[in-house]
């Protein structure tokens, strides 16, 4: 098997598990759409190997393989920066979340507390 | 219950504290016995929410550990919901002298500021710091005063008293970041046009724990001041609601 059949093949499976994972809602399409949309753009320079040496002709890259070095690099930091950014906001969510439970269980104690023992309410409340 | 109803909150942060919590707890409601106490409770593992019960004190319960910053927030939230006019932070140490609350309170019901800070004098009592940490403690207190428009000594005190306006800019914005609970909050503060004083207090040893002093943690904190106050110093601007009580 030439090497370009083999990339073709590894980006299918690639695909393959990526639309297993949507299927299951294991990965939001937003994320799920980063790796499709490489695994594609994979095939496509497998098919036409052509073309990544006509790119690196035009921004000045001698060899064409660096030039899919370089870019595969930064488009994973692009990726990780941006989980990261995702995360981040998660962890922001899940925060105010903490605090608006424990906040609610405090509501729940003192409206408890109150019904049974029938003393009047905190009048801050 | 008090029967009047109460305008201090006295908010607790605690994790882990079960040996001092239940000592503080008391003191605080023996000399400031107007006052509510609320233990917030961040995610403790042992007995803190049934010693700071047993102890007389409300306890706001996080269900995982959010660190001082989202402990402080959930406290601010609960005493801008309940219509608290002012909140004063302590920590469940013992390092914070409850006596010395109605001085923070002071120049808060004379209208004369919207935040206090007890802030720890050097040479009263036995807190003491390494060399490199006092050297980023004076450079933060020497930026953060000209931040804030009044002398500050002690910008990484977690013994803080807070009006009504204070407390609903805190509710909304308390940085959980490392420091974000110290340096940061005093800059949202300082930018979003509230007034810093400082009231000198005294500092007691902790009543467990130990404070570290090795070098790395000393050049660690230096780097994550420095790198807490240029992100706090630059963000974006937020401003106080104008919102009266929820």
């Amino acid at each position: 098997m030439s090497g370009y059949g083999f990339a073709v093949v590894a980006c299918a499976v690639v695909a393959a598990i990526i639309f297993g994972l949507l299927r299951t809602r294991k990965i939001r399409e937003k994320y799920a759409g980063i790796w499709i949309a490489l695994a594609v753009a994979n095939v496509v320079l497998a098919i036409f190997p052509g073309l990544a040496a006509r790119v690196s002709d035009l921004v000045g890259v001698t060899t064409p393989v660096n030039l899919l070095f370089a870019s595969a690099f930064v488009v994973l930091l692009v990726v990780c920066v941006h989980l990261s950014t995702e995360l981040s906001r998660i962890e922001d969510q899940a925060r105010t979340v903490a605090e608006e439970v424990a906040l609610l269980r405090l509501d729940i104690e003192d409206a408890l507390g109150q019904s049974r023992t029938g003393t009047p309410p905190d009048a801050t409340l | 219950m008090p029967q009047q109803p109460s305008t201090v909150l006295i908010i607790i942060p605690a994790w882990n504290e079960e040996v001092t919590l239940g000592g503080v707890v008391a003191e605080v409601q023996s000399r400031v016995p107007e006052a509510d106490v609320l233990v917030v409770n961040d995610g403790s593992t042992d007995r803190t929410s049934h010693v700071a019960r047993e102890a007389g004190a409300r306890v706001l319960e996080l269900p995982v550990n959010l660190g001082v910053g989202g402990a402080m927030r959930a406290g601010y939230r609960f005493a801008e919901r309940r219509g608290y006019e002012f909140a004063v932070q302590l920590d469940a140490d013992g390092q914070h002298d409850p006596a010395a609350v109605p001085d923070l309170l002071e120049p808060l019901r004379h209208g004369q500021a919207d935040v206090v800070i007890g802030a720890r004098f050097a040479g009263v009592g036995t807190y003491t710091v390494g060399r490199a940490r006092r050297g980023t403690m004076w450079f933060l207190s020497t930026v953060l005063s000209r931040v804030s428009g009044t002398r500050l000594t002690d910008t990484t005190s977690g013994f803080k008293a807070c009006n009504r306006s204070a407390i609903l800019r805190f509710a909304a914005d308390y940085p959980a970041e490392y420091l974000g609970d110290t340096i940061e909050s005093l800059v949202i503060a300082a930018r979003s046009g509230l007034r810093i004083r400082q009231v000198g207090v005294e500092m007691r040893p902790r009543a467990g724990g130990t404070p570290s002093h090795s070098p790395v943690r000393a050049a660690v904190f230096l780097v994550r001041a420095m790198l807490a106050m240029v992100v706090a110093l630059t963000r974006p601007r937020g401003a106080v609601r104008d919102r009266s009580a929820a």
